[in-house]
Protein backbone atom coordinates (compact mmCIF):
# COMPACT_ATOMS: atom_id res chain seq x y z
CA UNK A 1 0.00 0.00 0.00
CA UNK A 2 1.54 3.31 -1.01
CA UNK A 3 1.17 6.46 1.06
CA UNK A 4 -1.75 7.85 -0.95
CA UNK A 5 -3.75 4.63 -0.59
CA UNK A 6 -2.84 4.55 3.11
CA UNK A 7 -4.19 8.08 3.56
CA UNK A 8 -7.36 7.26 1.65
CA UNK A 9 -7.84 4.13 3.78
CA UNK A 10 -7.55 5.98 7.10
CA UNK A 11 -9.92 8.66 5.79
CA UNK A 12 -12.54 6.09 4.76
CA UNK A 13 -12.48 2.47 5.94
CA UNK A 14 -10.20 3.14 8.91
CA UNK A 15 -12.34 6.03 10.13
CA UNK A 16 -15.50 3.98 9.68
CA UNK A 17 -14.09 1.12 11.73
CA UNK A 18 -12.72 3.38 14.47
CA UNK A 19 -15.87 5.48 14.81
CA UNK A 20 -18.06 2.39 14.83
CA UNK A 21 -16.01 0.71 17.56
CA UNK A 22 -16.02 3.99 19.48
CA UNK A 23 -19.81 4.39 19.27
CA UNK A 24 -20.34 0.71 20.04
CA UNK A 25 -17.92 0.79 22.97
CA UNK A 26 -19.30 4.00 24.45
CA UNK A 27 -22.89 2.79 24.34
CA UNK A 28 -21.88 -0.55 25.79
CA UNK A 29 -19.88 0.97 28.65
CA UNK A 30 -22.26 3.81 29.51
CA UNK A 31 -25.25 1.46 29.38
CA UNK A 32 -23.38 -0.98 31.61
CA UNK A 33 -22.24 1.66 34.11
CA UNK A 34 -25.51 3.55 34.46
CA UNK A 35 -27.71 0.47 34.72
CA UNK A 36 -25.63 -1.15 37.46
CA UNK A 37 -27.83 0.44 40.05
CA UNK A 38 -27.30 0.59 43.78
CA UNK A 39 -29.04 -1.06 46.66
CA UNK A 40 -31.74 1.21 48.07
CA UNK A 41 -30.33 3.28 50.92
CA UNK A 42 -32.74 2.62 53.76
CA UNK A 43 -31.07 4.99 56.18
CA UNK A 44 -32.61 8.38 56.81
CA UNK A 45 -30.57 10.97 54.89
CA UNK A 46 -28.46 13.14 57.20
CA UNK A 47 -29.12 16.06 54.95
CA UNK A 48 -31.54 16.40 52.11
CA UNK A 49 -29.42 16.08 49.00
CA UNK A 50 -29.48 19.37 47.22
CA UNK A 51 -26.87 20.74 44.86
CA UNK A 52 -24.08 18.79 46.50
CA UNK A 53 -23.69 16.58 43.44
CA UNK A 54 -23.56 19.52 41.08
CA UNK A 55 -21.17 21.43 43.33
CA UNK A 56 -18.85 18.46 43.58
CA UNK A 57 -18.65 18.30 39.80
CA UNK A 58 -16.84 21.64 39.89
CA UNK A 59 -15.26 21.57 43.36
CA UNK A 60 -13.17 18.55 42.42
CA UNK A 61 -11.50 20.65 39.73
CA UNK A 62 -10.24 23.17 42.26
CA UNK A 63 -6.80 22.87 43.73
CA UNK A 64 -6.80 21.59 47.28
CA UNK A 65 -4.32 23.60 49.38
CA UNK A 66 -3.68 20.56 51.57
CA UNK A 67 -2.43 18.36 48.75
CA UNK A 68 -1.02 21.04 46.45
CA UNK A 69 2.35 21.15 48.20
CA UNK A 70 3.06 17.49 47.71
CA UNK A 71 1.90 17.23 44.10
CA UNK A 72 2.20 20.66 42.54
CA UNK A 73 3.52 19.17 39.32
CA UNK A 74 0.55 16.85 39.02
CA UNK A 75 -1.87 19.74 39.49
CA UNK A 76 -0.20 22.24 37.18
CA UNK A 77 0.95 19.88 34.44
CA UNK A 78 -2.36 18.04 34.63
CA UNK A 79 -4.28 21.26 34.11
CA UNK A 80 -1.98 22.50 31.36
CA UNK A 81 -2.04 19.40 29.23
CA UNK A 82 -5.79 18.88 29.56
CA UNK A 83 -6.49 22.46 28.52
CA UNK A 84 -3.86 22.16 25.78
CA UNK A 85 -5.51 19.01 24.48
CA UNK A 86 -8.92 20.66 24.47
CA UNK A 87 -7.56 23.62 22.49
CA UNK A 88 -5.73 21.46 19.97
CA UNK A 89 -8.56 19.00 19.48
CA UNK A 90 -11.50 21.40 19.48
CA UNK A 91 -10.20 24.69 18.12
CA UNK A 92 -8.00 23.65 15.18
CA UNK A 93 -9.67 24.51 11.86
CA UNK A 94 -9.04 21.10 10.28
CA UNK A 95 -10.49 19.28 13.31
CA UNK A 96 -13.58 21.49 13.29
CA UNK A 97 -13.99 20.62 9.61
CA UNK A 98 -13.89 16.93 10.51
CA UNK A 99 -16.42 17.33 13.34
CA UNK A 100 -18.63 19.37 11.02
CA UNK A 101 -18.48 16.71 8.30
CA UNK A 102 -19.66 14.08 10.80
CA UNK A 103 -22.07 15.99 13.05
CA UNK A 104 -22.90 19.15 11.13
CA UNK A 105 -21.75 21.29 14.07
CA UNK A 106 -19.06 23.93 13.66
CA UNK A 107 -17.59 26.89 15.50
CA UNK A 108 -14.79 29.43 14.96
CA UNK A 109 -11.19 28.21 15.00
CA UNK A 110 -8.00 29.65 16.47
CA UNK A 111 -5.09 30.77 14.27
CA UNK A 112 -2.59 28.00 13.59
CA UNK A 113 0.16 29.68 15.67
CA UNK A 114 -1.96 29.38 18.82
CA UNK A 115 -2.63 25.74 18.04
CA UNK A 116 1.10 25.16 17.44
CA UNK A 117 1.96 26.74 20.76
CA UNK A 118 -0.75 24.74 22.56
CA UNK A 119 0.53 21.53 20.95
CA UNK A 120 4.14 22.19 22.02
CA UNK A 121 3.08 23.01 25.58
CA UNK A 122 0.83 19.93 25.68
CA UNK A 123 3.61 17.67 24.43
CA UNK A 124 6.11 19.10 26.90
CA UNK A 125 3.78 18.76 29.89
CA UNK A 126 2.77 15.27 28.87
CA UNK A 127 6.43 14.28 28.81
CA UNK A 128 6.82 15.92 32.21
CA UNK A 129 3.97 13.94 33.76
CA UNK A 130 5.40 10.75 32.26
CA UNK A 131 8.81 11.46 33.79
CA UNK A 132 7.10 12.26 37.08
CA UNK A 133 5.13 9.01 36.93
CA UNK A 134 8.30 7.00 36.34
CA UNK A 135 10.56 8.85 38.77
CA UNK A 136 8.18 9.08 41.73
CA UNK A 137 8.30 5.70 43.52
CA UNK A 138 4.67 5.75 44.67
CA UNK A 139 3.31 6.73 41.26
CA UNK A 140 5.53 4.15 39.58
CA UNK A 141 4.28 1.47 41.99
CA UNK A 142 0.66 2.37 41.29
CA UNK A 143 1.09 2.53 37.51
CA UNK A 144 -0.04 -0.35 35.36
CA UNK A 145 0.48 -1.10 31.68
CA UNK A 146 -2.84 0.55 30.96
CA UNK A 147 -1.63 3.86 32.39
CA UNK A 148 1.34 3.94 30.05
CA UNK A 149 -0.80 2.78 27.12
CA UNK A 150 -3.37 5.52 27.80
CA UNK A 151 -0.55 8.07 27.92
CA UNK A 152 0.88 6.85 24.59
CA UNK A 153 -2.56 6.76 22.94
CA UNK A 154 -3.06 10.41 23.91
CA UNK A 155 0.48 11.56 23.20
CA UNK A 156 0.86 10.08 19.71
CA UNK A 157 -1.97 11.98 17.97
CA UNK A 158 -0.64 15.27 19.35
CA UNK A 159 2.93 14.45 18.35
CA UNK A 160 2.07 13.25 14.83
CA UNK A 161 -0.33 16.19 14.44
CA UNK A 162 2.44 18.64 15.26
CA UNK A 163 4.88 16.86 12.93
CA UNK A 164 2.39 16.87 10.08
CA UNK A 165 1.62 20.59 10.31
CA UNK A 166 5.33 21.36 10.49
CA UNK A 167 6.21 18.93 7.67
CA UNK A 168 8.77 17.12 9.80
CA UNK A 169 10.31 13.64 9.83
CA UNK A 170 8.17 11.94 7.17
CA UNK A 171 6.48 13.04 3.93
CA UNK A 172 3.31 15.02 4.66
CA UNK A 173 1.02 12.36 3.19
CA UNK A 174 2.46 9.53 5.32
CA UNK A 175 2.55 11.66 8.45
CA UNK A 176 -1.03 12.84 7.96
CA UNK A 177 -2.12 9.22 7.50
CA UNK A 178 -0.23 8.22 10.67
CA UNK A 179 -1.79 11.13 12.56
CA UNK A 180 -5.30 10.11 11.55
CA UNK A 181 -4.48 6.46 12.32
CA UNK A 182 -3.19 7.37 15.80
CA UNK A 183 -6.39 9.34 16.49
CA UNK A 184 -8.41 6.34 15.30
CA UNK A 185 -6.52 4.08 17.71
CA UNK A 186 -7.35 6.53 20.48
CA UNK A 187 -11.03 6.37 19.51
CA UNK A 188 -10.97 2.57 19.47
CA UNK A 189 -9.38 2.18 22.90
CA UNK A 190 -11.05 5.13 24.64
CA UNK A 191 -14.23 3.31 25.74
CA UNK A 192 -12.31 0.33 27.10
CA UNK A 193 -9.57 2.07 29.10
CA UNK A 194 -9.27 4.74 31.78
CA UNK A 195 -9.57 7.26 28.96
CA UNK A 196 -13.34 6.81 29.25
CA UNK A 197 -13.08 9.42 32.02
CA UNK A 198 -13.64 11.97 29.25
CA UNK A 199 -17.29 10.96 29.48
CA UNK A 200 -17.73 9.44 32.93
CA UNK A 201 -15.93 12.17 34.86
CA UNK A 202 -18.97 14.40 35.46
CA UNK A 203 -21.37 11.59 36.22
CA UNK A 204 -19.10 9.98 38.82
CA UNK A 205 -18.38 13.30 40.50
CA UNK A 206 -22.06 14.07 40.74
CA UNK A 207 -22.72 10.62 42.22
CA UNK A 208 -19.99 10.98 44.84
CA UNK A 209 -21.18 14.45 45.85
CA UNK A 210 -24.75 13.28 46.09
CA UNK A 211 -23.97 10.17 48.14
CA UNK A 212 -21.73 12.13 50.48
CA UNK A 213 -24.50 14.64 51.08
CA UNK A 214 -26.85 11.84 52.10
CA UNK A 215 -24.23 10.72 54.56
CA UNK A 216 -23.97 14.18 56.01
CA UNK A 217 -20.83 15.45 54.34
CA UNK A 218 -22.32 17.68 51.69
CA UNK A 219 -19.98 19.69 49.53
CA UNK B 1 16.07 7.06 -42.59
CA UNK B 2 19.28 9.06 -42.26
CA UNK B 3 21.26 9.65 -39.09
CA UNK B 4 19.72 12.76 -37.52
CA UNK B 5 21.38 16.15 -37.77
CA UNK B 6 22.67 17.89 -34.67
CA UNK B 7 20.60 20.28 -32.61
CA UNK B 8 23.01 23.11 -33.51
CA UNK B 9 22.46 22.57 -37.22
CA UNK B 10 18.71 22.43 -36.72
CA UNK B 11 18.70 25.65 -34.70
CA UNK B 12 20.87 27.40 -37.30
CA UNK B 13 18.46 26.32 -40.05
CA UNK B 14 15.58 27.89 -38.13
CA UNK B 15 17.45 31.11 -37.45
CA UNK B 16 17.46 30.72 -33.66
CA UNK B 17 20.32 32.77 -32.26
CA UNK B 18 22.93 31.41 -29.89
CA UNK B 19 21.84 34.06 -27.40
CA UNK B 20 18.23 32.78 -27.35
CA UNK B 21 19.50 29.25 -27.03
CA UNK B 22 21.74 30.15 -24.09
CA UNK B 23 18.78 31.86 -22.40
CA UNK B 24 16.77 28.67 -22.86
CA UNK B 25 19.60 26.60 -21.35
CA UNK B 26 19.97 28.98 -18.40
CA UNK B 27 16.23 28.71 -17.72
CA UNK B 28 16.39 24.92 -17.84
CA UNK B 29 19.43 24.80 -15.56
CA UNK B 30 17.78 27.01 -12.96
CA UNK B 31 14.52 25.08 -13.10
CA UNK B 32 16.35 21.85 -12.47
CA UNK B 33 18.27 23.46 -9.61
CA UNK B 34 21.61 22.89 -11.34
CA UNK B 35 24.58 25.19 -10.60
CA UNK B 36 24.84 28.33 -12.80
CA UNK B 37 27.80 26.88 -14.70
CA UNK B 38 25.62 24.03 -15.89
CA UNK B 39 23.80 26.33 -18.33
CA UNK B 40 26.80 26.65 -20.61
CA UNK B 41 27.57 22.94 -20.22
CA UNK B 42 24.03 22.14 -21.30
CA UNK B 43 24.33 24.51 -24.24
CA UNK B 44 27.70 23.13 -25.39
CA UNK B 45 26.51 19.55 -25.15
CA UNK B 46 23.11 20.07 -26.72
CA UNK B 47 24.50 22.01 -29.63
CA UNK B 48 26.68 19.04 -30.64
CA UNK B 49 24.15 16.37 -29.75
CA UNK B 50 22.54 14.45 -32.54
CA UNK B 51 18.81 14.62 -32.10
CA UNK B 52 17.75 11.31 -30.62
CA UNK B 53 14.95 9.29 -32.08
CA UNK B 54 11.83 9.37 -29.95
CA UNK B 55 8.93 6.97 -30.21
CA UNK B 56 5.78 8.13 -28.49
CA UNK B 57 3.18 5.48 -27.66
CA UNK B 58 -0.32 6.50 -26.62
CA UNK B 59 -2.32 3.93 -24.73
CA UNK B 60 -5.40 4.37 -22.50
CA UNK B 61 -5.35 8.16 -22.38
CA UNK B 62 -7.31 11.24 -23.36
CA UNK B 63 -4.59 12.96 -25.42
CA UNK B 64 -4.56 15.69 -22.78
CA UNK B 65 -0.84 15.20 -22.27
CA UNK B 66 -0.15 15.82 -25.95
CA UNK B 67 -2.59 18.73 -25.96
CA UNK B 68 -0.77 20.21 -23.01
CA UNK B 69 2.57 20.02 -24.78
CA UNK B 70 1.49 21.23 -28.18
CA UNK B 71 -0.84 23.98 -27.04
CA UNK B 72 1.56 25.41 -24.54
CA UNK B 73 1.85 29.17 -24.63
CA UNK B 74 5.60 29.08 -24.34
CA UNK B 75 6.47 28.30 -27.95
CA UNK B 76 10.12 29.28 -27.71
CA UNK B 77 10.60 26.58 -25.10
CA UNK B 78 8.22 23.97 -26.41
CA UNK B 79 9.33 24.27 -30.04
CA UNK B 80 12.69 23.27 -28.66
CA UNK B 81 11.32 19.92 -27.66
CA UNK B 82 10.52 19.15 -31.23
CA UNK B 83 13.82 20.56 -32.40
CA UNK B 84 15.86 18.72 -29.81
CA UNK B 85 14.42 15.37 -30.70
CA UNK B 86 13.31 13.51 -33.79
CA UNK B 87 9.76 12.45 -33.07
CA UNK B 88 9.56 9.38 -35.31
CA UNK B 89 6.21 8.03 -34.14
CA UNK B 90 3.28 9.78 -32.50
CA UNK B 91 -0.34 8.97 -33.37
CA UNK B 92 -1.69 12.44 -32.95
CA UNK B 93 1.12 14.47 -34.42
CA UNK B 94 2.36 12.33 -37.31
CA UNK B 95 1.01 12.78 -40.82
CA UNK B 96 1.27 9.10 -41.74
CA UNK B 97 -1.44 6.65 -40.85
CA UNK B 98 -2.12 2.93 -41.03
CA UNK B 99 0.70 0.72 -42.28
CA UNK B 100 2.85 3.77 -43.08
CA UNK B 101 2.70 4.93 -39.49
CA UNK B 102 3.60 1.54 -38.10
CA UNK B 103 6.45 1.24 -40.61
CA UNK B 104 7.98 4.52 -39.42
CA UNK B 105 7.98 3.13 -35.88
CA UNK B 106 9.54 -0.15 -36.99
CA UNK B 107 12.20 1.65 -39.04
CA UNK B 108 13.12 3.91 -36.12
CA UNK B 109 13.30 0.92 -33.78
CA UNK B 110 15.60 -0.93 -36.16
CA UNK B 111 17.91 1.97 -36.98
CA UNK B 112 18.27 3.34 -33.45
CA UNK B 113 17.98 0.09 -31.53
CA UNK B 114 19.23 0.58 -27.99
CA UNK B 115 19.44 4.34 -28.44
CA UNK B 116 15.95 5.69 -28.94
CA UNK B 117 13.82 7.20 -26.20
CA UNK B 118 10.38 5.79 -25.57
CA UNK B 119 7.72 8.20 -24.37
CA UNK B 120 4.47 6.65 -23.20
CA UNK B 121 1.22 8.33 -22.26
CA UNK B 122 -1.77 6.37 -21.03
CA UNK B 123 -2.07 3.26 -18.93
CA UNK B 124 -1.97 -0.32 -20.16
CA UNK B 125 -5.05 -2.57 -19.77
CA UNK B 126 -4.26 -6.14 -18.73
CA UNK B 127 -7.71 -7.57 -18.10
CA UNK B 128 -9.12 -10.10 -20.58
CA UNK B 129 -5.82 -10.32 -22.44
CA UNK B 130 -5.51 -6.54 -22.79
CA UNK B 131 -8.22 -6.30 -25.47
CA UNK B 132 -9.59 -3.00 -24.18
CA UNK B 133 -7.03 -0.93 -26.04
CA UNK B 134 -5.34 -1.98 -29.26
CA UNK B 135 -3.30 -0.24 -31.96
CA UNK B 136 -3.05 -1.74 -35.43
CA UNK B 137 -4.70 -4.86 -34.04
CA UNK B 138 -2.11 -5.33 -31.29
CA UNK B 139 -2.68 -4.89 -27.60
CA UNK B 140 -0.96 -2.06 -25.75
CA UNK B 141 0.87 -4.62 -23.64
CA UNK B 142 2.29 -6.35 -26.72
CA UNK B 143 3.35 -3.06 -28.30
CA UNK B 144 4.92 -1.69 -25.14
CA UNK B 145 6.95 -4.84 -24.52
CA UNK B 146 8.23 -4.85 -28.10
CA UNK B 147 9.16 -1.16 -28.26
CA UNK B 148 10.60 -1.05 -24.74
CA UNK B 149 13.13 -3.78 -25.64
CA UNK B 150 15.27 -1.47 -27.79
CA UNK B 151 14.71 1.74 -25.80
CA UNK B 152 17.57 3.48 -24.00
CA UNK B 153 15.10 4.86 -21.46
CA UNK B 154 11.39 5.31 -21.01
CA UNK B 155 9.58 8.48 -20.05
CA UNK B 156 6.09 7.85 -18.68
CA UNK B 157 4.24 11.04 -19.57
CA UNK B 158 1.23 11.88 -17.44
CA UNK B 159 -0.37 10.24 -14.44
CA UNK B 160 -1.94 7.37 -16.44
CA UNK B 161 1.43 6.12 -17.72
CA UNK B 162 3.16 6.90 -14.42
CA UNK B 163 0.64 5.50 -11.92
CA UNK B 164 -2.39 4.19 -13.84
CA UNK B 165 -4.35 7.44 -13.53
CA UNK B 166 -8.06 7.65 -14.25
CA UNK B 167 -8.32 4.30 -16.13
CA UNK B 168 -6.89 2.62 -13.03
CA UNK B 169 -9.42 4.31 -10.68
CA UNK B 170 -11.85 2.01 -8.88
CA UNK B 171 -13.29 -0.29 -10.10
CA UNK B 172 -10.57 -0.32 -12.78
CA UNK B 173 -12.71 -2.16 -15.35
CA UNK B 174 -9.87 -2.69 -17.83
CA UNK B 175 -7.25 -3.84 -15.30
CA UNK B 176 -5.15 -0.77 -16.15
CA UNK B 177 -1.56 -0.59 -14.87
CA UNK B 178 1.28 1.94 -15.26
CA UNK B 179 4.36 1.36 -17.43
CA UNK B 180 6.52 0.55 -14.39
CA UNK B 181 4.32 -2.47 -13.57
CA UNK B 182 5.25 -4.08 -16.88
CA UNK B 183 8.76 -2.93 -17.79
CA UNK B 184 11.31 -3.76 -15.12
CA UNK B 185 14.64 -3.76 -16.96
CA UNK B 186 14.79 -0.20 -18.35
CA UNK B 187 15.28 3.15 -16.68
CA UNK B 188 11.84 4.73 -16.33
CA UNK B 189 11.17 8.32 -15.44
CA UNK B 190 7.66 9.29 -14.38
CA UNK B 191 6.51 12.74 -15.42
CA UNK B 192 3.15 12.67 -13.70
CA UNK B 193 0.35 15.21 -13.86
CA UNK B 194 -3.01 15.35 -15.53
CA UNK B 195 -1.61 16.74 -17.73
CA UNK B 196 2.07 17.22 -16.82
CA UNK B 197 3.73 20.61 -17.09
CA UNK B 198 5.27 20.97 -20.58
CA UNK B 199 8.55 22.37 -19.33
CA UNK B 200 9.05 19.34 -17.12
CA UNK B 201 9.27 17.18 -20.24
CA UNK B 202 11.69 19.65 -21.82
CA UNK B 203 13.81 19.67 -18.68
CA UNK B 204 13.94 15.89 -18.44
CA UNK B 205 14.88 15.50 -22.11
CA UNK B 206 17.54 18.24 -21.90
CA UNK B 207 18.99 16.60 -18.82
CA UNK B 208 19.12 13.24 -20.53
CA UNK B 209 20.74 14.65 -23.67
CA UNK B 210 23.28 16.71 -21.72
CA UNK B 211 24.37 14.26 -19.09
CA UNK B 212 23.48 10.99 -20.80
CA UNK B 213 21.51 9.86 -17.78
CA UNK B 214 18.19 10.47 -16.11
CA UNK B 215 17.96 13.16 -13.43
CA UNK B 216 17.69 12.26 -9.72
CA UNK B 217 14.31 10.70 -9.04
CA UNK B 218 12.08 10.56 -5.97
CA UNK B 219 10.64 7.33 -4.55
CA UNK B 220 7.87 7.42 -7.16
CA UNK B 221 10.34 7.72 -10.04
CA UNK B 222 9.70 11.44 -10.64
CA UNK B 223 12.49 14.00 -11.21
CA UNK B 224 13.23 15.55 -7.84
CA UNK B 225 13.99 18.92 -9.38
CA UNK B 226 10.33 19.30 -10.33
CA UNK B 227 8.54 17.03 -7.85
CA UNK B 228 10.78 17.53 -4.82
CA UNK B 229 8.40 19.88 -3.05
CA UNK B 230 4.69 19.91 -2.52
CA UNK B 231 2.34 22.46 -4.02
CA UNK B 232 1.59 23.53 -0.44
CA UNK B 233 5.31 24.13 0.28
CA UNK B 234 5.59 26.63 -2.57
CA UNK B 235 2.06 28.00 -2.56
CA UNK B 236 1.76 31.78 -2.39
CA UNK B 237 -1.32 31.26 -0.15
CA UNK B 238 0.73 29.32 2.38
CA UNK B 239 1.04 32.27 4.82
CA UNK B 240 -2.75 32.26 5.14
CA UNK B 241 -2.70 28.56 5.98
CA UNK B 242 -0.11 29.28 8.66
CA UNK B 243 -2.28 32.08 10.03
CA UNK B 244 -5.38 29.88 9.99
CA UNK B 245 -7.15 32.08 7.43
CA UNK B 246 -9.30 29.91 5.19
CA UNK B 247 -11.82 30.61 2.44
CA UNK B 248 -15.07 28.88 3.44
CA UNK B 249 -16.78 29.12 0.06
CA UNK B 250 -15.58 30.01 -3.42
CA UNK B 251 -17.20 33.40 -3.16
CA UNK B 252 -16.76 34.63 0.39
CA UNK B 253 -14.55 37.40 1.67
CA UNK B 254 -11.75 34.93 2.38
CA UNK B 255 -11.81 33.69 -1.21
CA UNK B 256 -11.73 37.26 -2.48
CA UNK B 257 -8.80 38.02 -0.17
CA UNK B 258 -6.90 35.05 -1.56
CA UNK B 259 -6.93 33.02 1.66
CA UNK B 260 -5.98 29.36 1.85
CA UNK B 261 -8.25 26.89 0.02
CA UNK B 262 -7.59 23.93 2.37
CA UNK B 263 -11.16 23.89 3.67
CA UNK B 264 -12.47 23.87 0.10
CA UNK B 265 -10.65 20.61 -0.54
CA UNK B 266 -7.22 21.73 -1.79
CA UNK B 267 -4.88 18.72 -2.02
CA UNK B 268 -1.75 20.90 -2.22
CA UNK B 269 -0.21 19.46 0.98
CA UNK B 270 -0.10 15.92 -0.41
CA UNK B 271 0.73 16.82 -4.01
CA UNK B 272 4.23 17.04 -5.41
CA UNK B 273 4.58 19.05 -8.58
CA UNK B 274 6.07 22.28 -9.90
CA UNK B 275 2.80 24.10 -10.69
CA UNK B 276 3.32 26.70 -7.97
CA UNK B 277 6.74 27.66 -9.38
CA UNK B 278 6.71 27.09 -13.15
CA UNK B 279 2.96 27.75 -13.47
CA UNK B 280 0.86 27.20 -16.58
CA UNK B 281 -0.02 29.01 -19.78
CA UNK B 282 3.29 30.69 -20.21
CA UNK B 283 3.75 31.42 -16.53
CA UNK B 284 0.33 33.08 -16.21
CA UNK B 285 -1.00 31.22 -13.20
CA UNK B 286 -1.80 27.83 -11.75
CA UNK B 287 -5.09 26.40 -10.45
CA UNK B 288 -4.78 27.75 -6.90
CA UNK B 289 -3.98 31.19 -8.27
CA UNK B 290 -7.20 30.96 -10.27
CA UNK B 291 -9.14 30.32 -7.08
CA UNK B 292 -9.56 26.54 -7.18
CA UNK B 293 -7.88 24.03 -4.90
CA UNK B 294 -5.28 21.59 -6.18
CA UNK B 295 -6.78 18.24 -7.27
CA UNK B 296 -3.60 16.32 -6.55
CA UNK B 297 -3.39 15.10 -10.16
CA UNK B 298 0.31 14.22 -10.09
CA UNK B 299 -0.12 11.71 -7.24
CA UNK B 300 -1.03 8.01 -7.51
CA UNK B 301 -4.73 7.18 -6.99
CA UNK B 302 -5.74 10.86 -6.95
CA UNK B 303 -9.09 9.94 -8.47
CA UNK B 304 -9.94 7.61 -5.57
CA UNK B 305 -9.02 10.03 -2.77
CA UNK B 306 -12.59 11.23 -2.18
CA UNK B 307 -14.24 14.44 -3.32
CA UNK B 308 -12.04 17.17 -4.75
CA UNK B 309 -13.99 19.51 -2.46
CA UNK B 310 -13.60 17.53 0.79
CA UNK B 311 -10.86 18.91 3.07
CA UNK B 312 -8.00 16.47 3.70
CA UNK B 313 -9.01 16.17 7.35
CA UNK B 314 -12.50 14.87 6.54
CA UNK B 315 -13.72 11.40 5.50
CA UNK B 316 -13.35 10.50 1.82
CA UNK B 317 -16.74 8.83 1.79
CA UNK B 318 -19.89 9.04 3.93
CA UNK B 319 -19.65 6.99 7.13
CA UNK B 320 -21.83 3.92 6.92
CA UNK B 321 -21.12 1.59 9.84
CA UNK B 322 -22.29 3.89 12.64
CA UNK B 323 -25.94 2.76 12.67
CA UNK B 324 -24.95 -0.87 13.06
CA UNK B 325 -22.57 0.19 15.81
CA UNK B 326 -25.35 2.02 17.71
CA UNK B 327 -27.55 -1.06 17.57
CA UNK B 328 -24.71 -3.43 18.49
CA UNK B 329 -23.48 -1.18 21.32
CA UNK B 330 -26.97 -0.83 22.78
CA UNK B 331 -27.53 -4.59 22.44
CA UNK B 332 -24.28 -5.52 24.18
CA UNK B 333 -24.96 -2.93 26.90
CA UNK B 334 -28.47 -4.29 27.41
CA UNK B 335 -27.14 -7.86 27.48
CA UNK B 336 -24.58 -7.03 30.13
CA UNK B 337 -27.22 -5.14 32.12
CA UNK B 338 -29.46 -8.21 32.14
CA UNK B 339 -26.51 -10.43 33.13
CA UNK B 340 -25.59 -8.05 35.97
CA UNK B 341 -29.19 -7.92 37.22
CA UNK B 342 -29.44 -11.71 37.15
CA UNK B 343 -26.21 -11.97 39.11
CA UNK B 344 -27.49 -9.51 41.68
CA UNK B 345 -30.83 -11.25 42.00
CA UNK B 346 -29.13 -14.63 42.35
CA UNK B 347 -26.91 -13.24 45.11
CA UNK B 348 -29.97 -11.75 46.79
CA UNK B 349 -31.93 -14.99 46.72
CA UNK B 350 -28.99 -16.95 48.07
CA UNK B 351 -28.57 -14.49 50.88
CA UNK B 352 -29.27 -16.08 54.26
CA UNK B 353 -30.32 -13.93 57.15
CA UNK B 354 -28.11 -14.36 60.15
CA UNK B 355 -29.59 -13.99 63.62
CA UNK B 356 -27.84 -13.21 66.87
CA UNK B 357 -28.34 -16.82 67.83
CA UNK B 358 -26.47 -17.93 64.71
CA UNK B 359 -23.57 -15.71 65.57
CA UNK B 360 -23.33 -17.05 69.09
CA UNK B 361 -23.12 -20.64 67.98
Amino acid sequence: MDQDLFLTWVRSTGLNIALSIFVLGMLWRLFEIYTLGRKPDLAVPRRVAGASGLRTMFRRSLISPRTYGSSALGYIAGYVFHIGLAIVVLLFAQHIKLIQSITGLSWPSLPAQFIDAAAVVTLATMLLVLVDRISTPVKRFLSTFQDYAAWALTFLPVLTGYLVTKHLLLPYTTMLALHILSAELLLIFLPFTKLIHVFTLWGSRWYNGDVNARKGVAT
Amino acid sequence: MNEHDTLGERLAQQGISRRSFLKFCAALASMMALPPGAASAIAETLIKTKRPSVIWLSFQECTGCTESLTRSDTPTLENMIFNMISLDYHHTLQAASGYGAEKSREDAMKEFYGKYLLLVDGSIPLKDGGIYSTIAGRTNLDLLQEVAKGAAAIVAVGTCASFGGIPEARPNPTGAVPVSDIIKDKPIINVSGCPPIPVVITGVLAHYLTFGELPALDDLGRPKSFYGQSIHDRCYRRPFYDQGKFAKTFDDEGARNGWCLFELGCKGPITHNACATTKWNGGTSFPIESGHGCLGCSEPHFWDGGSFYAPLSTPTSPLNLATDAVVAGAAIGAGITIANRMKKNAAKSEHQTATVADLEK
